[in-house]
């Protein structure tokens, strides 16, 4: 009977999380899937139009705005990111002295909310009292940097702030990464006579793909759920300058009462992020059996 | 370079070791800035921050803004500073924190030392769950808390971030149980410890590193929040997140820029704190929250 007892017991324990998991997040997930084939404005409503939401969306200008921000926003923070994290995890990597407070402080804006590094941004780069004022003080009176304020401009100062937050994190990455290389490997190049610069691009850089690879899903999923940095530094403007998806599913869904247009588009959302991290999960997971 | 290195470190002359040293400084720089403008700033008058340089230290050092920002600054309609979000932040960590701590640890436990069939697509299903964008959630949950009657309340909010924290927590349980010696938990199960003895006497006394990494992983995922707490808070359940947001992105009244550099630097403060502290365990949840598997 005990033993019996002992038998559930485990299956009891876990089953409260399992119930909320599936319900809080797959049950919510069919749940808005639904709702993205109905006509609900203000409230939900189960008057069923097919896929007329989806048309509509993808007609909106708006949404081609969002997903034209989200593309450039998207590309260049994980471009920038991964070469910035690269290039530090390498100059870190060179027996420096104090390594561990300046990986400290590459690191530190990892911790801090996405708001308060919207507003240090959003106020340094104004230009009336940032950094464009700044120069005029120091003399440099033709200096102009009004990105923030410039409908053209106004996503590049987002990435300028997200990049500031997040490199760090890939930096440590990749240090991590580069102190899993094997040292037997460099010493045989350098007895080869291969230059310093030449084993790093030869032969250490490829043997990050991993680490690239990670950093890609990191950063991608990042990307298409950046919400908060984009309301605390530009709150969507100027106009509708920096709209991202994210952005325009709660402007849709809670403040424009079409809440079936903003259910479709936080499904896109789910699909673009689960195409990316789906693949990745499954592979990584594979792996991890493999080696047990 | 004739001592054999445990690093990768390329032979190098002294010129482009300087050139090193200059980068990293150079970067040091760059990411400090913006939290040297936020202090600085916090203590200059409005005028000072006005007529100058946003980049110089305080002339006359006033803390007048640190005041303004803990207990008198205009936000939404009351005058009451950041302090009652504050308090409302804290209010909703502790309990979320600790709540989806326990349970991950619990889960981790029961995944890598009472696996049942089925426990690894469970597995999968809360390793995906970490990474949705949570815009897929916000209607429903919406009305969930509605029927639950915890609309706007700081227990919709801790019901909230507990849930959506379990996939992480016990994702970092289950990777370091998994190494834990299974051996001893069948040779206490020999010896008649039950499910929770073994638990509560072997697994959690040797889970202090794993707890630490989870409690600042989830504090600071919690603290910084700001989706649920923009979109399921009410006017007297508001994190500071939130109100920090509604702080300086109000559109009526003057522009306190050195009240909101003080508002800031408060809202980031004791996620800085803990990461300052014991920031070696919070990397660790960074990489583990990365390299999944």
């Amino acid at each position: 009977m005990r033993d019996r007892l002992q038998e559930w017991v485990p299956r009891i324990v876990l089953a409260p999380s399992f119930v909320a998991i599936l319900i809080f997040v797959y049950g919510f997930i069919l749940y808005t899937g639904w709702l993205s084939m109905t006509n609900s404005r203000m409230l939900p409503n189960n008057d069923f139009v097919g896929l007329a939401n989806y048309t509509k969306l993808f007609g909106l200008k708006h949404w081609s705005i969002a997903l034209t921000n989200l593309a450039i926003f998207g590309t260049l923070y994980i471009v920038i990111c991964s070469c910035l994290g690269l290039f530090l995890a390498i100059l870190l990597d060179q027996q420096i002295r104090s390594e561990g407070f300046i990986r400290t402080v590459y690191l530190y804006p990892m911790a801090i909310s996405f708001i308060v590094t919207g507003v240090a941004w959003k106020w340094f780069l104004d230009p009336g009292i940032g950094l464009e004022n700044t120069m005029h003080q120091w003399g440099w009176e033709s200096f102009q940097f009004n990105w923030i304020k410039d409908r053209e401009m106004a996503i590049y100062t987002i990435v300028i702030a997200a990049v500031w937050q997040s490199s760090g994190y890939v930096m440590a990455m990749f240090l991590a990464g580069l102190r899993g290389v094997d040292n037997e490997i460099i010493k045989a190049a350098q007895v080869d006579g291969a230059s310093g610069v030449l084993i790093y691009r030869r032969i250490i850089i490829p043997m990050m793909r991993p680490v690239f690879l990670s950093a890609f899903v990191v950063l991608t999923h990042l990307a298409i759920k950046s919400y908060d940095l984009v309301v605390a530094m530009t709150g969507g403007g100027p106009g509708r300058a920096t709209e991202v998806p994210a952005t325009f599913m709660y402007s849709y869904t809670f403040t424009r009462n079409q809440m079936g247009v903003g259910a479709s588009s936080a499904i896109i959302m789910l699909i673009m992020v689960f195409s990316i991290v789906v693949p990745y999960l499954y592979s990584e997971i594979r792996h991890g059996e493999k080696n047990k | 370079m004739s001592i054999p290195s445990q690093d990768n470190a390329i032979n190098a002359g002294s010129l482009t070791r300087i050139l090193i040293y200059t980068l990293l400084i150079f970067f040091v720089i760059y990411y400090l800035l913006p939290l040297w403008v936020m202090v600085s700033n916090s203590l200059k008058t409005l005028d000072e921050i006005r007529g100058g340089d946003m980049l110089a230290p305080p002339k006359d050092i006033t803390f007048e803004p640190w005041r303004q920002a803990w207990s008198q600054t205009q936000i939404g309609v009351e005058a009451t500073g950041l302090k009652p979000y504050f308090f409302n932040s804290i209010i909703m960590v502790v309990p979320a924190v600790f709540l989806s701590t326990f349970l991950g640890a619990l889960n981790g436990y029961v995944m890598t030392k009472w696996e049942f069939p089925g426990v690894n697509l469970i597995f999968g299903l809360m390793l995906l769950a970490c990474f949705i964008p949570f815009q897929i959630v916000l209607i429903p949950m919406a009305r969930i808390l509605g029927m639950l009657g915890l609309a706007g309340t700081l227990g919709g909010l801790i019901m909230v971030h507990t849930v959506y924290g379990l996939g992480f927590t016990t994702l970092f349980f289950r990777n370091y149980y998994a190494a834990f010696p299974t051996e001893l938990v069948r040779a206490a199960q020999i010896d008649g410890a039950s499910f929770f003895q073994v638990f509560w006497r072997i697994l959690i006394p040797s889970s202090g590193p794993i707890i630490v990494v989870t409690i600042i992983w989830q504090f600071t995922n919690v603290w910084n929040d700001f989706l649920f707490g923009a979109s399921f808070s009410s006017y007297d359940s508001t994190p500071i997140t939130v109100a920090l947001n509604n702080l300086v992105n109000s559109s009526t009244g003057v522009k306190e820029y050195n009240v909101h550099f003080a508002g800031a630097i408060l809202t980031a403060l004791p996620t800085l704190i803990v990461y300052i502290v014991s920031g070696r365990y919070f990397v660790r949840g960074l990489m583990a929250g990365a390299v999944k598997g």
